[in-house]
């Protein structure tokens, strides 16, 4: 169990799931990929298809639309996985907090494992959280 | 009993060991011509590490045997070619009538692999991904086996690996010929293409088919082709310096000398794959048949004329 989890660390693929975002997250997350951030130094690569992934960035408002779609991928991703929140909005909907098409924040429809606030949140605000994810795993490691 | 040896040691272990530092090598050299730093040198070891660690998927409405027995063919074809080409490098006299025919057969089953897979896992994507292969498996099959003919002419018509590694001992690398540096390109482009990197990566490409074929794999499955890829990635260049530059000599001096090479026709495969876009299928296929063929088919003609 633990080799697998430290294995997992060490290679996360990520996969980013938009639900409804106004793109700018998105672009902050292909930032990271940029020659001037690197995250395949630490193996973070970034999967075409949801088969290949190990963690989830969800980005946007999770409209009644994708909710449908955010459960469906969120059941095709093989375990173990980890999930996270990047921006405001799938933190708590952000400006379409009344909105009648954004009923529920993300945490309350799939489990989420690090929030990475922001409007957007900088590439390095982004790689800060990755770091305390690995972190908090780690921890969850040494306490089995 | 010593042929089990060479199957599990050279076939797999070493084959993988170098497969996986190639891979290194190649996501490293990437990573500096795009001013990256790139990855540590374990991270191919530890990416199949944690895919095998993973959940296995098998999608609804896909053909659960074929699906999940796919990769193991691909993988078993890679691990019976290496230990054929390692049998005849390390002792000339270990070969037998027709193993080089063997060999550009067996460098075929990884390509069927990925094709049976595409077509078992029910994803419109993977089946276009495993359509693009098999068109690409028909475009470069013919210059690839027209170059290989070269230093079977050149070594007196023989399609024995053995004789043409000990004709090359004697008479110098076949790529120091006119007819041999023809060759050498096509073949390179053809193990471009074998390899599925960029300029001919049609089959998986990740911004169209979000991985191709392979979109429907993960954990152990996924785990398994991208060891196959690794050691493909060992057994091909292998095969090229088998065929044209004398082999893999493992005596003295010489074994730097073949590192050098090997690591030489890696560089330049990566390099070839990060200063090119990729081409469309139909243009993958008319590059083939046309100037490919074409300056496969001139080495041959001047093979005749020994040059």
């Amino acid at each position: 169990m633990s080799l697998k989890l430290k294995a997992l660390l060490k290679s996360p693929w990520v996969f980013h799931l938009s639900t409804g975002s106004c793109n700018n997250c998105d672009i902050e997350i292909l930032d990271c990929l940029t020659p001037r951030f690197d995250i395949e130094r630490f193996g973070i690569l970034l999967a075409g298809s949801i088969k290949h992934a190990d963690v989830l960035l969800i980005t946007g408002s999770c409209n009644r639309k994708s909710v449908e779609r955010l459960k469906r991928l969120y059941e095709q991703v093989p375990k173990p996985c980890l999930v996270v929140a990047i921006g405001e909005c799938s933190m708590s909907r952000g400006m379409f907090i009344h909105s009648y098409n954004c009923p529920e924040p993300l945490d309350k429809i799939i489990p989420v494992d690090a929030y990475i606030p922001g409007c957007p949140p900088k590439p390095e605000a982004i790689i800060a959280g990755v770091v305390k994810l690995i972190g908090k795993v780690q921890e969850s490691i040494k306490k089995k | 009993m010593i042929y089990v040896v060479y199957l599990i040691v050279y076939g797999f272990l070493l084959t993988a060991v170098v497969g996986l530092v190639a891979s290194w090598i190649d996501r490293k050299v990437t990573a500096r011509v795009q001013y990256r730093v790139g990855p540590p040198i374990l991270q191919p070891l530890i990416d199949i590490v944690k895919l095998l660690g993973k959940e296995t998927l098998v999608p609804k409405g896909a053909s659960k045997t074929a699906f999940l027995l796919a990769p193991l063919v691909g993988l078993g074809g890679v691990i019976l070619v290496s230990t054929l080409l390692w049998l005849n490098n390390i002792n000339t006299s270990n070969t037998f009538i027709g193993d080089l025919i063997v060999a550009v057969y067996l460098l075929t089953i990884p390509s069927i692999s990925i094709i049976m897979g595409g077509f078992a896992s029910a994803n419109p994507l993977a089946s276009i991904g495993a359509s693009r292969e098999m068109k690409l498996v028909l475009g470069y099959e013919l210059p690839f086996v027209l170059a290989v003919f070269v230093p079977v002419i050149h070594s007196g018509f023989s399609i024995r690996l053995g004789d043409i590694i000990a004709f090359q001992a004697v008479n110098g690398a076949i790529v120091g010929s006119w007819s041999g540096a023809l060759a050498l390109i096509v073949v390179i482009m053809c193990v471009q293409a074998k390899l599925a990197l960029v300029p001919f990566d049609v089959p998986e490409a990740e911004t169209e088919l979000a991985g191709g074929a392979l979109i429907e794999y993960s954990g152990s499955g996924l785990a398994v082709y991208k060891l196959m890829k690794n050691m493909l990635l060992f057994t091909l260049p292998f095969f090229v310096m088998i065929l044209f530059m004398g082999g893999f000599r493992l005596k003295g001096i010489q074994l730097l000398y073949s590192v050098l090479r090997y690591v030489g026709l890696v560089a330049l495969i990566t390099v070839i794959r990060n200063t090119n876009p990729r081409v469309r299928i139909d243009q993958a296929v008319r590059f083939f048949w046309g100037p490919m063929t074409i300056i496969a088919i001139v080495a041959v003609i001047l093979a005749f004329k020994g040059l």
